[in-house]
């Protein structure tokens, strides 16, 4: 891309990505407030290091759609150093744990420096998610009594998480005015938060669900004030306290303990966990791209590292890549870092001009946002996902879950390898496979002569053990092209890989190219090769043995028409809804039933997808009718003009409307970059049509159109208007275009 | 009319169960080649050992020209690379072990010395047989040193007496040649550009040695080229397995200095694990 155009696109996308930011802010906020806290640090530290890490990585960063800041992960090991480090002293801990980040950081940088970014294909998948899981808990036990408005219930996760009875009974015993008060904040915050995703309204959705949770709270205080004109109940201990001057208040960190076991151990448990998070978070924010762009995952993390250190010496928390809020960023219209630098700038902006208000913010409300994040973590779901993958899988979940609440978590993980390890031992029955080829290369690639595919032969063994070995090998192929990876002659492959090489057949489909798996059907008849091992690999559709009665209907309604039904459908049929607008920032899961007219070429089903990851996730499932156009159309959006489409106006995009027309550019918000054949393409009978007929959001991908109703699957009557509406839809367009 | 390139012929034999399917295969092979074969018997003669042996020979259908029997004792190694040198023998011929249980097979601690200080060529048989396999599919290591061009003639040479039908080229691309980390989109792409440039040029470097070899030796051959990318010597072991070749021909490139003799050299990889029968060119000087 020549300079000049990039610095034009730069700045055309900049309203867009201020406001993306702004968005992002918002959600910071709370976040930033809460991590700090639940690890035990002042609540600014939080705040801190997402402004340091917007700064910095927006400046030096090597992705694009990433946010920075604190993360999760962190928390526990932070909450250990500042509560342990100087023993029980907490302020003490905490500019000792200041060192611990700023060597931490120094770490982070040099392994970006040493491209050390595949550092977390090292890890076996399971425990991972295990370890993930330990923490998801730590957090939860320690905030779910904050929320119930107790924060004098000390000791260790285990601990805690067996005072959950003592500390709901208390509130039934004779406890002050106030905590319950504070208890009802907490208890309808988390109502709140698990409610969020099933309010459908795109208005509300602007925000939020953690920044509605801090503005009902802050409310609840300016009703006391001014309406109820009663004292606030929540006592102070139970509210924010922010430091009186930023500038001046300045902790100076500590390096006394600089060579102590405690210390080194400290710093090496936050460079570990920060390590992976921001990995885990950059590879699963680059499928959210619109741009589809790859990231420059070392170059990110010396930009992390420099930002955590630069953090650590303001005082704040370690700097990561944090997957919601990056997510949030994406779902906004962030096109690229500016995005972040603007998300740390609003934060200024707050901490400056909301000073006050932020002081009103109870920790009940703050510890349900906590809460309902563990909770995402620890979600019983993760272990029940893992279970169908296998039972060793389950296994080795559990061994690392279990072993890092009773010790540590550099333990925990430590373990999870092991039993990773051990569990393929024993399924293969044999140490020599691993022993005699562990070290030895086991990838090789070239390229078809004939059809110019990559190939790619796997041999021996592929396990968390040599993953990183066959990524070499898949990183330096392009995706938008076709490739295959065979395991013929691989005696053993893990889940680690399956599911990594599932990620990567997601990439290779976003882009345009392919993916494809071979050689794996053979090992079925192996018998070192159990079932579950494979059994990740074609994840499509749900077994359905009985029909609902919607799907019995639409099965009838694909007899009267004379169309085909297929309740689950196995291949790719019909358009990818990849290649429209609307799918380039969600990821789809599943689709079911399908029913199509070959004929007409008109597909409709059932498509289930998610939006946002992790605590902002929405997996939602709505239903599309596809049709191909008998010529090419340019390719466009159409949807209802509201109130999220004028923000967008306020951000720069533009609608495209016609003075001819002016109610229907009223009622209908219309984008598209060929702004010219758009208008050629509306001509005044689509233009009637679309303004007679009921709304659909419509798109256009050059090739096919797709009409989608409501933010749910639709009923059979809705899919019998539906289909009316794309067959007339369908007829005026071939009737134009024979004109 | 092309002059033989193998024109002696040794291989060493043992009372073993393979005896017969060595011995068979090895006076196909001279057959094909048109060469003198040596039989050479490392250990103690018996009458009843030589009974039983030249009662094996007469039963097999192909007579090579001329055949003889040495029988001589002493270390196994030393007397099969003393009778090399003396009687000017152009290919050694091994039989391969295959471990207990596995498809896999490798070189016994014997045959492994051979094979490192043989002077002249050495064919290692993975799966000699008293019926012939026919040899369709052969690869020929094309990778860039100084016995390439003679590797590469030898390759045709034997596809042209075994009659053998395809001939894959390989060159094996390191990642250290493409010299650019793919971090990005950017280097990706400057990757991506780099490699076809480097298969280009190797695919023309070794064409161009096809082009000067003699016609007949190309008569009825397809040949082809490939590039592949992995670790160098190790890859080409693989290739020759995923594509089910019949024969790998590589070379032994001249070791220079103390370092490529105290670490593995690109043979070692192949050695390590036989993807199929060997056959290793050395330039033989016997003036």
């Amino acid at each position: 891309m020549p300079k000049q155009n990039a610095t034009k696109v730069f700045f055309a996308t900049l309203p867009k990505n201020i406001f993306s930011g702004f968005v992002v802010s918002l959600i910071a906020l709370p976040l930033g407030l809460g991590l700090a806290i639940a690890s035990e640090a002042p609540p600014i530290a939080g705040i801190i290091a997402a402004i340091a890490g917007g700064v910095i990585v927006s400046l030096f960063g090597g992705s694009h759609l990433t946010i920075a800041g604190p993360g999760n992960g962190l928390v526990i090991v932070l909450f250990g150093a500042i509560t342990t480090l100087a023993g029980g002293d907490y302020y003490q801990g905490y500019l000792f744990t200041l060192a611990a980040i700023i060597i931490s950081g120094v770490l982070l940088f040099l392994f970006g420096v040493l491209r050390l970014g595949g550092l977390s294909e090292f890890f076996p998948a399971s425990a991972l998610q295990g370890m993930l899981a330990a923490i998801g808990l730590g957090i939860l036990a320690k905030q779910f009594h904050v929320m119930l408005g107790f924060v004098d219930v000390k000791g260790s996760t285990l601990m805690q998480l067996l005072a959950f009875p003592s500390s709901i009974l208390r509130l039934f015993s004779s406890v002050p005015d106030g905590t319950l008060w504070a208890c009802a904040v907490g208890v309808l915050s988390l109502v709140f938060l698990f409610l969020y995703a099933r309010i459908r309204n795109p208005l509300f959705h602007l925000i939020p669900a953690p920044m509605w949770v801090v503005i009902g709270a802050i409310s609840l205080s300016y009703y006391f004030e001014y309406v109820a004109k009663a004292p606030y109940p929540i006592a102070n201990e139970l509210l924010i306290q922010l430091p009186d001057s930023l500038v001046t208040n300045l902790p100076r960190p500590d390096f006394g303990l600089l060579l102590t076991k405690e210390f080194i151990t400290v710093v090496l448990s936050i460079t570990l966990i920060a390590s992976i998070e921001s990995l885990l978070s950059i590879k699963a924010v680059d499928k959210l791209d619109a741009e589809k762009r790859r990231s420059n995952v070392n170059k990110d993390l010396r930009a992390l590292g420099l930002a955590t250190v630069v953090s650590g010496f303001l005082g704040g928390l370690n700097v990561v890549t944090v997957i919601a809020r990056s997510s949030v960023n994406a779902n906004n219209g962030g096109t690229n870092r500016s995005a972040n630098f603007f998300h740390a700038f609003f934060l200024v902006l707050f901490v400056v001009l909301f000073a006050p208000q932020i002081q009103r913010i109870p920790l009940p409300a703050l510890a349900a946002i906590l809460v309902y994040t563990g909770y995402r973590l620890a979600a019983p779901e993760n272990l029940l996902r893992i279970s169908k993958i296998g039972f060793e899988q389950a296994l080795i979940f559990m061994v690392t879950l279990v072993v890092t609440l009773i010790s540590s978590l550099i333990t925990g993980i430590a373990m999870g390898i092991l039993t990773t390890f051990l569990v393929h031992l024993v399924l293969n029955k044999s140490i020599v496979l691993f022993s005699r080829n562990w070290l030895k290369p086991n990838v090789l690639m070239f390229q078809e002569p004939e059809t110019q595919n990559y190939y790619v032969s796997v041999k021996n063994f592929s396990s968390f053990l040599n993953f990183f070995k066959l990524k070499a090998k898949l990183d330096q192929i392009p995706e938008t092209e076709h490739a295959i990876v065979d395991f013929s002659l691989c005696d053993f492959v893990d889940h680690t890989v399956m599911e990594g090489l599932n990620d990567y057949r997601r990439s290779f489909a976003r882009k345009g190219g392919e993916l494809e798996i071979i050689g794996l059907d053979i090992h079925s008849s192996a018998t070192q090769h159990p079932f579950a091992l494979r059994k990740i690999e074609p994840t499509k559709g749900f077994a359905t043995l009985n029909f609902t009665k919607r799907q019995s209907n639409i099965q009838k309604l694909a007899t009267d028409l004379d169309w085909e039904y297929h309740p689950e459908p196995y291949e790719l049929m019909g358009p990818n809804p990849e290649n429209f607008l609307f799918f380039q920032t969600k990821q789809l899961n599943y689709r079911s039933n399908l029913l199509l007219s070959q004929a007409d070429e008109i597909w409709f089903y059932d498509l289930s997808f998610s939006e946002g990851l992790f605590i902002t996730k929405e997996d939602l499932t709505a239903s599309f009718f596809f049709f191909k156009t008998d010529k090419p159309v340019p390719v466009f959006v159409l949807d209802r003009e509201n109130f999220v489409t004028s923000i967008y106006h306020l951000a720069g995009l533009h609608d495209i409307n016609f003075e001819e027309f002016p109610d229907f550019s009223k009622r209908f918000y219309l984008n598209g970059t060929d702004e010219k054949a758009i208008r050629e393409f509306f001509s005044p009978e689509l233009v009637f049509f679309f303004e007679s007929h009921p709304f659909y959001h419509i798109e256009s991908n050059g090739t096919h159109l797709m009409i989608k109703g409501k933010d749910r699957t639709a009923s059979i009557q809705e899919i019998k208007r539906m289909l009316a509406f794309t067959q007339e839809l369908r007829s005026l367009l071939l009737k134009t275009a024979k004109r | 009319m092309t002059q033989p390139h193998f024109k002696t012929l040794l291989i060493g034999f043992a009372f073993s169960p393979n005896l017969k399917a060595n011995v068979y295969e090895a006076m196909r092979l001279a057959c094909f080649f048109k060469a003198r074969l040596l039989f050479l018997h490392v250990g103690e003669k018996t009458p009843q050992k030589e009974k039983a042996f030249s009662a094996l020979l007469a039963q097999c259908p192909d007579r090579p020209q001329s055949i003889s029997i040495f029988w001589e004792s002493g270390a196994p190694v030393t007397v099969l690379l003393n009778a090399c040198k003396t009687h000017k023998v152009d290919l050694l011929l091994l039989g391969a072990l295959k471990r207990e249980n596995v498809l896999k097979y490798y070189l016994g601690s014997i045959a492994r010395k051979l094979t490192q200080n043989a002077s002249c060529s050495v064919l290692l048989m993975l799966h000699p047989s008293v019926e012939r396999v026919p040899c369709e599919h052969i690869v020929v290591n094309g990778l860039e040193n100084s016995e390439t061009i003679n590797t590469i003639e030898k390759g045709f040479y034997v596809a042209h007496e075994l009659a053998a039908k395809k001939i894959t080229l390989v060159e094996e691309i390191k990642d250290s040649d493409v010299a650019v980390t793919v971090s990005d989109d950017r280097s990706l792409r400057r990757a991506t550009l780099k490699k076809q440039k480097l298969q280009r040029k190797e695919q023309l470097r070794v064409s161009d040695i096809v082009a000067r070899l003699p016609d007949d030796l190309k008569d009825g051959v397809q040949w082809q080229t490939q590039s592949i990318f992995g670790k160098q010597g190790y890859s080409i072991s693989h290739y020759a397995r995923l594509v089910r070749a019949d024969l790998l021909i590589t070379n032994n490139p001249i070791k220079k200095g103390l370092f490529s003799r105290l670490f593995s050299n690109d043979l070692g990889h192949v050695l390590m694990e036989l993807p199929t029968n060997v056959l290793i060119v050395n330039q033989t000087s016997y003036a």
